[in-house]
């Protein structure tokens, strides 16, 4: 196998081929090519020689094209060596092959299933970029596009008996919306649930230790609640159950409570316990938000009024701060560990709300003022110009 | 018995001559005419500039000067100081209607034809005045330490830096370094409440004995006109008569100046930070503005020159001919009076359109 070749005489001849079988414009920038491999770097032959008899001889390796159930091993005999990849980028993984065989496209291929997904399904061949190139398929931007070329595909995954409605349903969530509308590559998309070279569904029992990974004090909260327990004797698999998995949406505090929005719906029903700390939640969590709202309302009328409020609105980040608390603290379904929560909020929310009736009524009291000194300017001005006109009258 | 005003008086008439500058008083006449209005914009002028004294005065009280603490006390000063909030607005108010003033009062001076001999130190002395003025709104836009103030400042010290030979070292000197800092801040504060009032309160003084020693000027067209008509009484007693009239004029200033600033308060903004990028669209002050648009227009390269180097020595090169404007006010040989009268229309519809269409554009 060659490495690192200067000369490659099969881009020089099949660059001039009608069928230019992959060789693209775009090929240099192919992340193999940019690291000084050749052509014969995957489909062996000797890129040195000008000969086409001799570089593509099968005495000199030369594989032709390679067959879709040789592409992983393929790949990993290059990207399973540790010692080769050090050359190219030492901090690179290496046991990606190792964790394509625990995937289910990897165990399914070892079954000789050619359908499922190998390295250049993912990662591109001749136009393969590094991940961090935004252009890459496997670029955060890009993973979900590139799932769903198999998996939202229905005439594909027939035969596999699985939904192919995850796309749609990711694209319509909150993850979504981070990732492309916000452009946070810190975002999820399927890799981030699923992994991606050992991609394999999440268990019922391993999603909450999925979501935890990014969603720590939820999960921690959740584990202390009265919900853990009932939801593993029911077999329900934690933050989905409320939250759906592809399509999860914004929370809202609509969620919680009974009302027709209410998650809580889904099991309890009115009058039990659990129904009663639900819409117990619900208004903790409604009437700080609306305190927050109106203590927002008054401060930017005050505002528009000219009125300096900038201090009242700094403190009531801190009410908003205890509200995002109270939100993540419902993940432990107790509500007399939420009040603690929202009557912090509640308490700031009264300062700012008296801060803002305050300015108000500063700036009626300066209408007044300017009223009445208009007034007094004006009498002042009439006897003045009665004056004048007495003066010179004499 | 007598009462006390009078004991009063007397007892200051028996040691200086108030008699005497009270029959001064009485003596001094103001010409009445078709434009007389005018002369009361000079008078309306050094009223706003009492005023700046007077709440300036009072806003020293809590102002703090430093990068730490400015923003913070001006806040005190709007929120918890009893009527700060009407003072510093006033204070703001005050100083753009100052400037409008000073300017309304150039512009009668130079139609009225005010400035020629032998007026032309009087017209020096306001010309002067004038960029005091602007020396003011300038040094005092920063004191609040907000972001609109802080990087208004960056921008109107780099102008000054284009300036040949003397450009870096007078950015070091506004600055008090490379970079506007607390110490900006502090030559800014030393400049707008000790050295230019000094200054501003010396030329006033002249500025005023001036007015008092040659009088009112009559526009020389209007002398003629009075020349061809029968004599009659054309003017009136400056005190107490203009005096009143002035009076009226200095009572709706203040009316206005309390409306301003109890409907329109003067915005604080937000706390300048060095290490944020500068507001998209950064403007300075009105009366900034037809110069900063005129910089901005100019090509970077003119005939091989900098443009804004040249843009500056152009403003520069007419502030020169506006301080030295009396002396080259000649009827003979070249007519330059009517030549002054046009150039003097052509700069204020040139000021006009590029003050708005920098207040317009992005």
């Amino acid at each position: 196998m060659a490495f690192a070749q200067t000369k490659d005489s099969c881009l020089d001849c099949h660059a001039n081929l009608p069928n230019l079988l992959g060789v693209s414009a775009t090929y240099s920038q192919n992340i193999h090519a940019q690291k000084g491999l050749t052509c014969a770097a995957c489909h062996g032959g000797d890129a040195n020689s000008d000969d086409p008899e001799k570089a593509m001889s099968r005495a000199a390796g030369w594989k032709g094209k390679i067959e879709r159930k040789q592409i992983p091993e393929l790949c990993a005999s290059c990207h399973a060596d540790a010692e080769r990849m050090k050359k190219y980028n030492p901090s690179l993984r290496v046991d990606q092959f190792q964790q394509y065989k625990t995937s289910v496209h990897g165990m399914k291929w070892a079954k000789g299933d050619s359908k499922v997904a190998v390295c250049t399904d993912c990662h591109g061949a001749h136009d393969l970029l590094a991940p961090s190139d935004p252009r890459s398929r496997v670029h955060p931007s890009n993973i979900a596009t590139t799932c769903s070329h198999c998996h939202a595909d229905a005439d594909y995954m027939k035969p596999y008996g699985i939904k192919t409605d995850q796309f749609a349903n990711y694209e319509q969530s909150v993850h979504h919306d981070a990732m492309v509308v916000r452009g946070d590559l810190s975002a999820p998309t399927c890799t981030t649930c699923h992994g991606n070279h050992g991609a394999t569904p999440p268990g019922v029992a391993n999603v909450t230790a999925v979501c935890a990974n990014c969603h720590v004090f939820q999960a921690q909260l959740f584990a202390t609640s009265p919900h853990k327990d009932a939801f593993a004797t029911m077999g329900l698999p934690g933050c989905v159950t409320c939250h759906s998995n592809h399509a999860i949406k914004h929370p809202t505090d609509e969620m919680t409570g009974m009302g027709p929005n209410a998650v809580c719906t889904n099991c309890h029903t009115q009058g039990d316990p659990g129904a009663t700390q639900a819409e117990a939640m619900y208004n903790q969590l409604t009437e700080l938000a609306t305190a927050i709202a109106a203590s927002d309302e008054l401060l930017g009328k005050a505002e528009r009024q000219g009125m300096e409020v900038s201090q009242a609105k700094l403190q009531t980040a801190q009410a908003r701060d205890a509200l995002l608390k109270a939100r993540v603290t419902v993940h432990a379904f107790r509500d007399s560990e939420l009040k603690r929560k929202t009557d912090a909020g509640l308490a700031v929310t009264r300062q700012t709300y008296a801060a803002g009736e305050k300015a108000m009524e500063e700036w009626r009291f300066r209408r007044v003022g300017l009223g009445l000194s208009v007034v007094a300017i004006a009498l002042v001005l009439v006897g003045l110009g009665l004056y004048i006109r007495q003066l010179e009258q004499r | 018995m007598a009462s006390p005003v009078y004991s009063v008086r007397q007892w200051l008439d028996e040691r200086f001559p108030l008699e005497d500058i009270r029959a001064l008083a009485l003596k001094k006449k103001v010409p009445v005419h078709r434009y007389s209005y005018w002369y009361f914009l000079g008078g309306m002028t050094l009223f706003l500039f009492g005023v700046q004294v007077l709440t300036g005065a009072l806003l020293l009280l809590y102002y703090r000067p430093g990068a730490d603490e400015a923003f913070e006390s001006v806040q005190f000063i709007m929120t918890q100081v009893q009527f700060g909030w009407l003072i510093r607005s006033v204070h703001a108010w005050s100083a753009n209607l100052l400037i409008f003033m000073a300017f309304a009062h150039l512009f009668s001076v130079l139609f009225l034809r005010s400035y020629r001999k032998p007026r032309e130190l009087t017209w020096v002395s306001g010309i002067l005045l004038l960029f005091l003025m602007l020396g003011f709104g300038f040094s005092g836009y920063l004191l609040p330490w907000n972001t609109l103030s802080y990087f208004a400042t960056k921008v109107g010290t780099e102008i000054p830096a284009q300036i040949p030979i003397v450009g870096r070292p007078l950015l070091l000197f506004l600055r008090g370094g490379e970079d506007i800092t607390g110490s900006t801040l502090t030559r800014m504060f030393g400049l707008h409440v000790a050295i230019l009032p000094a200054v501003a309160t010396l030329l006033i003084g002249v500025h005023l004995a001036l007015i008092q020693w040659f009088g009112m000027s009559v526009p020389p067209g209007l002398q003629a006109e009075w020349q061809a008509l029968p004599p009659e009484k054309r003017d009136i007693r400056f005190f107490p008569n203009f005096v009143l009239r002035e009076l009226m004029a200095w009572y709706v200033a203040l009316g206005l100046l309390g409306a301003l600033a109890a409907l329109f308060p003067w915005g604080l903004g937000v706390k300048a930070d060095p290490f944020a990028s500068a507001p998209a669209g950064i403007k300075p002050e009105w009366y900034f503005l037809a110069m900063f648009q005129t910089l901005k227009l100019i090509p970077a390269k003119v005939l091989r020159m900098d443009g804004e180097m040249l843009g500056i020595l152009a403003f520069g090169m007419i502030g020169a001919v506006a301080l030295l404007l009396p002396f080259l006010d000649r009827e003979k040989p070249f007519n330059t009076r009517r030549w002054i009268t046009g150039l003097v229309c052509v700069f204020l519809g040139y000021m006009l359109v590029m003050t708005v269409y920098g207040w317009v554009a992005k």
